[in-house]
């Protein structure tokens, strides 16, 4: 086919009209993704910090938890949470649930990258740590901890990059995020081709966004050593 | 009054027995050097002084006071809890073969802190004495520096001033110069000796023959893990009693290969599987 057919067949005026809602589920994407990585960074380092503990108790949970959100689907998990909740009487709006379910989920995750950030980290350091009386948690938070936080850079930016993309799971809640913004205009013109393709890009350049920050993070802030 | 007494301290690690029935006494100031082949025990022994390993029994006297509890060659050894083992634990100084300095830490840091955490020393104190600490063993131009900056050498003695740091009764050296390139060896043995000079208590586990004979006032040969052999380094070097200690001396002074592995004796881990190429070239 020659570029005028191609032309004939993608509507780039489409797209180009398309884009103002477009954006506005580009910004409830990244709403949701930044509320669900924040809250994921605390709950991955706190579990991660416990897989770590010397609370046998305090590893059994964390073991669990992980378990079941590796384990379960995370499609099943914003179902519970939008659909499943609400029998107990616990009602929570479509973005809120979304916050929640990413967050819950990214932080297992999270929690095994940290884990295993620690564990690599040379086991002289932690007997010498021993050795001039730190405590354990001491140990953790002065040592282990600052040496790990580089280490987990590049394998947290991938779950974050995760996370940003499973937020288009959020559209099968109606919540009104990028790529379900995408399905209203498609159910409309009826041209998924130029909309998918409109939609794909905007999450390429988020995406980039990202991915860029973290490299910034990893060569200024933490490069001291 | 020995300021360390270790009586009866077994270990093993599974079916593997690495220290049977071993009996220590140190005296305050004393220096102690600890001999003996690859897989005699010598690591585990310093190791298990600090409870860095818990023993299988025994009982470990610092200046009078129980490390864990159990006595006796027949009952177990069981550890103090946490908060005590730790404010224990700081009594003794440790450094290891591979050095172990903090890796994200200046060298000041890794001086200053044992006392700011542990001690609760104020930040701007505990850093004036740690540069006080580098200054003395001739290492004050290296306090802004990182571990990975510095040479191995240096490295080892900052990890010696960290050692210092927390005011220690006793210090327990593990072949601190079993990792080291040979013309990095003598500035850390340099240093331990201004330590001994100073009147520090020290456990020395050692292949290098001439510092033990010049620094130590007794020397411990080990093997198969039990002491074989005790006395002042005139006798033990010079005139052995026991078969054992004449045939590892000969290999160390002869072959140099004070690692060779007996057949029945346990080896445990690979530790101690440094270059000890050094130590006999020197030896």
């Amino acid at each position: 086919m020659d570029t005028a057919e191609l032309s004939s067949r993608f509507d780039f005026a489409l797209i180009v009209e398309s884009i103002p809602f477009l954006l506005r589920g580009a910004v409830y994407t990244v709403e949701v993704s930044l509320l669900a990585i924040s809250f994921g960074l605390v709950l991955g380092w706190l579990l991660g910090l416990a897989a770590v503990s010397g609370l046998r108790w305090l590893r059994a949970i964390t073991w669990a938890y992980v378990q079941f959100i590796r384990g379960t689907p995370l499609l099943v998990q914003i179902f519970l949470i939008y659909f499943g909740l609400p029998v107990f009487g616990i009602d929570i709006p479509a973005f809120w649930s979304g916050v929640i379910a990413l967050g819950l989920n990214s932080g297992g995750f999270q929690a095994e990258i940290v884990r295993a950030g620690i564990e690599s980290i040379d086991r002289g350091q932690t007997e010498a740590a021993r050795s001039i009386g730190m405590s354990r948690v001491q140990t953790l938070l002065f040592i282990l901890v600052p040496q790990a936080i580089r280490r987990v850079i590049p394998p947290l930016t991938n779950e974050l990059i995760t996370l940003t993309k499973s937020s288009s799971l959020l559209s099968a809640i109606a919540a009104l995020e990028l790529t379900h913004a995408g399905q209203l205009i498609i159910a409309r013109t009826f041209a998924p081709f130029e909309i998918y393709t409109a939609v794909a890009a905007l999450y390429l350049v988020m995406i980039a966004l990202l991915s860029r920050v973290s490299a910034l993070l990893e060569r200024r802030v933490f490069v001291n050593y | 009054m020995a300021i360390l007494r270790v009586d009866h301290l077994s270990k093993s690690f599974g079916a593997t027995t690495v220290l049977t029935d071993i009996g220590l006494r140190v005296e305050k100031g004393e220096i102690l050097i600890v001999i003996g082949p690859s897989g005699s025990g010598k690591t585990t022994l310093l190791r298990c002084i600090q409870c860095l390993e818990y023993p299988d029994r025994g009982t470990i006297m610092l200046d009078g006071v129980p490390f864990g509890r159990g006595d006796g060659p027949g009952r177990a050894w069981s550890p103090d809890p946490p908060r005590v083992l730790d404010a224990k634990r700081r009594r003794i100084g440790f450094v290891f073969q591979r050095f172990n300095l903090f890796a994200n830490l200046t060298a000041l840091d890794n001086v200053s802190i044992g006392p700011r955490r542990v001690l609760g020393v104020p930040s701007r104190e505990a850093r004036a004495r740690a540069g006080a600490v580098l200054a003395r063993l001739g290492l004050a131009e290296h306090a802004g520096k990182l571990p990975s900056q510095l040479s191995g050498g240096q490295q080892q003695r900052v990890a010696i001033a960290r050692a210092l740091s927390m005011d220690p009764l006793l210090m327990l050296f593990d072949e601190p110069t079993s990792a080291l390139d040979p013309e990095l060896v003598d500035e850390v043995l340099q240093t331990m000796r201004q330590l001994a000079a100073s009147g520090m208590t020290m456990i020395v586990v050692t292949h290098e023959l001439d510092f033990a004979r010049e620094v130590g006032d007794r020397v411990v040969f080990m093997d198969g893990g039990r002491i074989v052999e005790e006395g002042s380094p005139a006798v033990v070097f010079n005139q052995p009693h026991e078969e054992r200690t004449r045939a590892f001396l000969r290999r160390l002074l002869r072959t140099g290969a004070p690692h060779h592995v007996r057949r029945d004796a346990p080896s445990h881990g690979g530790a101690e599987l440094g270059p000890d190429a050094t130590a006999e070239r020197r030896a």
